[in-house]
């Protein structure tokens, strides 16, 4: 027995040293855990329909993914890399001086950011600045709202923060600091709330970085509370505590309405309709972007990309619609769709 | 002196212990209740969690299926006139699988209805009547009624009984008319060892990731078994003591007690970086696993070859084996029994492990089963992980369904190990 074990460690030391100059068959996948779940379905459906292999994917965050995916070109590099948000340009930058130099963006629609309490308790109907008031961690002077001075946030109950909402005291349960999501939050609901001040949204162009500080800071006396990265856990909870407020991604909301009703935002309610026509006020759109150097050479590349930017995936009715993913307008999706066939480089 | 005290000693002892021996019986039953009590605690938290998993879980293993007439009609499979596996296997089988619904309740008309009335049976069902129609060529040109699986929605709604199901009040309608004429009820789910990860829970299995479990298994058993024993070997026959063998113990200590995500790190710089080995493999994967499970191993199999009465070594030298004789027609293999049990624990070990496969890309979505330790994998544990984070309800028993299977497994592991032991254990 031991020396077939011998003999099995060596052609595996063996096999491992000849993968060096391999190639890849299969589709190579990185990117945005909340673009994920849609990017899976497609290429589940791309496996199913075509003769080539099931795409790999794996949810490393969007910085994450853009970072492996602008390592370089070959196999061992990632093929197509999601993301919920726009490349930065120094991601862009790190890209170019890997050799990464024609990258295809491509947009698929877009995501709604639901704030749900359970429907045992009234529906919140919030504002932007309510929510600002009530998470950052340091707010305006209440006696004094303009005169420029902060104070660490005072607010117990959110009837403290606007007299219209109700005597609990504020709990919300949201993502940790490395989630997509969260980002996302602190950008369109929080900095949206903010800049309601006038002398905040003036210090805006004067000392950004003194802006993103106020208006991205979320408190840390544990009215805020990070519930992990898993979003099924924060529905349980909300289950278990009617008082409390969730945030998480529209089609977790989707998935739970027996049990949670999604808060008003600036008097628009999380629905489907309301965030494809913009009026929700936290929608953010997905993305993917494409290595060009490697269409052409991992086989699949294009007919991902064409089974993904078709009407029946990303349509009106498509399957990722059931998915819960927000449709772009049609004429958005007709352009995209010209993107993705001619693979037009993204210029910056 | 003593002598003459002694009757009055010997009565205050005795008066004494009589004394105190009540307090002390008592203090003896305080601590035998306390440590029936811990085992009482500890075996009822187990058996919550087994049960609580077990009643989620056991659900997945049968899945709703609907019976639905459908018309293999020989223009729809093949257009052309040839009927051959080609033309077969490319036919649209969704469109049978719509009109034949669009039969069994002829009074939807309207397109939003329709749409609703389509979302009753599984995106999948199309493939299986591929599937059946490959396998039974005969059936071309023929009406059969046959099982076909049901959306995830509706098997959460016919399993529970209707409550916490996403179903509008029409489809709660056509399913309580289906289930009025028999045309519903539940098969034992061979798609969930039969299939790879799918994002439709209803087609979702775990074939891939066991495979992929297995891959990876094998290649750490393959390389920790025979370093573990070699190094255990050495280290306990073999090697001078001197401050480099203590040096190179007390390393092996400390790394028995390295977190694992450390390993991860390790190997996603030296296999993944440096050697440019293919990200999600099991070959990786494996490699990764034995640096963790090998100290454990090595002190496993020191723990097993000490244990080996001197007199045997003493023995075999003194008859004139040469020291490699000695280790290896009579030492080894009287402590074989326990380093084989040292390292089924570690495999054990090994098959839970999911923190370092984070580093390697090994958390991924993966559909199709893995044919080789190159091909790109998950395993049970990190596919738990991934259904415990999908959004849609009918994961929930799928991820205690998953967590059942893998306990089976680490059960079967443990017994293994007992009984390995019992089989060969001498004792001296």
């Amino acid at each position: 027995m031991k020396k077939t074990l011998t003999a099995t460690a060596f052609a595996a030391l063996l096999t491992a040293s000849a993968v060096n100059a391999g190639t890849r068959d299969y589709i190579y996948i990185v990117g945005s855990s909340t673009v994920y779940p849609f990017a899976t379905v497609v290429a589940e459906h791309f496996g199913r329909s075509t003769r080539f292999k099931t795409p790999k994917i794996e949810s490393t965050g969007s910085g994450g993914g853009l970072k492996l995916f602008c390592q370089g070109v070959g196999v061992q590099h990632p093929d197509i890399t999601n993301a919920s948000r726009r490349i930065k340009k120094s991601e862009y930058d790190r890209c170019k001086a890997n050799g990464v130099t024609a990258i295809t963006e491509i947009k698929i629609g877009y995501d709604g950011i639901a704030l749900a309490n359970s429907n045992k308790a009234p529906r919140f109907e919030l504002s932007r600045k309510d929510l600002f008031l009530a998470l950052a961690k340091e707010v305006p002077d209440p006696k004094a709202p303009d005169s420029g001075r902060l104070v660490p946030n005072p607010y117990e109950r959110w009837s403290d923060v606007n007299p219209n909402l109700p005597p609990y005291k504020i709990e919300v349960l949201g993502p940790p600091p490395t989630s997509g999501t969260r980002d996302a939050f602190t950008e369109l609901a929080m900095e949206g709330g903010c800049k309601q001040f006038g002398w905040i949204e003036a210090l805006k162009k004067k000392d950004k970085k003194r802006f993103k500080a106020i208006c991205e800071g979320i408190r840390e006396d544990g009215h805020y509370i990070e519930a992990g990265e898993n979003d099924n856990l924060i529905v349980q909870k909300l289950v278990a505590n009617p008082k409390a407020l969730g945030i998480f991604g529209y089609s977790y909301l989707e998935q739970n309405e027996d049990k949670l009703h999604g808060s008003k935002v600036d008097g628009v309610a999380p629905e489907f309709e309301l965030i494809a026509n913009g009026k929700y006020p936290l929608s953010r759109p997905l993305f993917f972007y494409v290595k060009k150097a490697h269409v052409g050479k991992i086989p699949g590349i294009r007919e991902y990309i064409a089974e993904f930017t078709s009407e029946k995936a990303w349509g009106d009715e498509g399957y990722l619609v059931d998915k819960g993913l927000i449709p772009m307008p049609k004429e958005e999706r007709e352009h995209y769709a010209e993107v993705a066939r001619k693979l037009s480089p993204l210029k910056f | 002196m003593s002598k003459k005290r002694s009757p009055i000693k010997r009565r205050a002892v005795r008066e004494a212990v009589a004394a105190n021996l009540e307090r002390r019986h008592r203090r003896d039953r305080r601590l035998r209740r306390m440590g029936l009590a811990a085992i009482v605690i500890g075996l009822g938290f187990l058996a919550f969690m087994f049960v609580s998993i077990a009643v989620l879980g056991y659900g997945a293993f049968r899945q709703t299926h609907i019976r639905l007439e459908v018309n293999f009609e020989k223009a729809e499979l093949a257009p052309d006139g040839k009927v051959d596996k080609k033309a077969l296997a490319q036919a649209d089988y969704q469109r049978l699988v719509k009109r034949a619904l669009r039969e069994r309740f002829p009074q939807v008309r309207k397109h939003r209805l329709k749409r609703q009335l389509y979302h009753l049976v599984s995106s999948g069902a199309g493939y299986r009547l591929r599937d059946l129609v490959l396998a039974h060529p005969r059936w071309v040109g023929s009406r059969r009624k046959v099982w076909l699986p049901a959306d995830d929605d509706v098997d959460v709604w016919f399993k529970h009984h209707g409550a916490g199901a996403r179903l509008t009040k029409a489809q709660q309608e056509w399913l309580a008319s289906l289930q009025e004429r028999g045309e519903m009820r539940t098969f034992f789910n061979s798609d969930f060892f039969r299939n790879g990860d799918s994002r439709e829970p209803e087609q979702a299995g775990i074939l891939g990731a066991l495979v992929g479990s297995f891959y990876t298994l094998l290649v750490t058993l393959g390389l920790s078994l025979p370093l573990g024993i070699a190094a255990a070997i050495y280290l306990e026959e073999f090697a001078p003591k001197n401050r480099w063998t203590d040096f190179i113990e007390v390393n092996i200590n400390n790394l028995a007690a390295v977190p694992s995500i450390v390993f991860g790190l390790l190997g996603l710089a030296v296999f993944l970086d440096f050697f440019g080995m293919p990200r999600s493999s099991p070959l990786v994967g494996g490699l990764v696993l034995t640096l963790m499970t090998l100290p454990t191993l090595i002190i496993a199999g020191r723990a097993a070859l000490k244990s080996v009465p001197p007199s045997i070594r003493e023995a075999a030298l003194g008859l004139g084996a040469s020291r490699m004789q000695a280790v290896f027609h009579h030492v080894l293999p009287l402590a074989m029994p326990g380093m084989l049990t040292g390292t089924i624990i570690g495999m054990a070990q090994a098959l839970g492990e999911t923190a370092p496969l984070l580093m390697i890309g090994m958390v991924a979505f993966i559909v199709d089963v893995p044919h080789g330790v190159l091909d790109p994998a998950t395993v049970l544990p990190v596919q738990i992980y991934l259904w415990a984070d999908s959004p849609e309800r009918a994961f929930l028993e799928k991820t205690a369904a998953a967590i059942l299977v893998l306990l089976a497994f680490l059960v079967l592991m443990n017994l293994a190990a007992i009984w390995l032991r019992r089989k060969f254990e001498r004792r001296w």
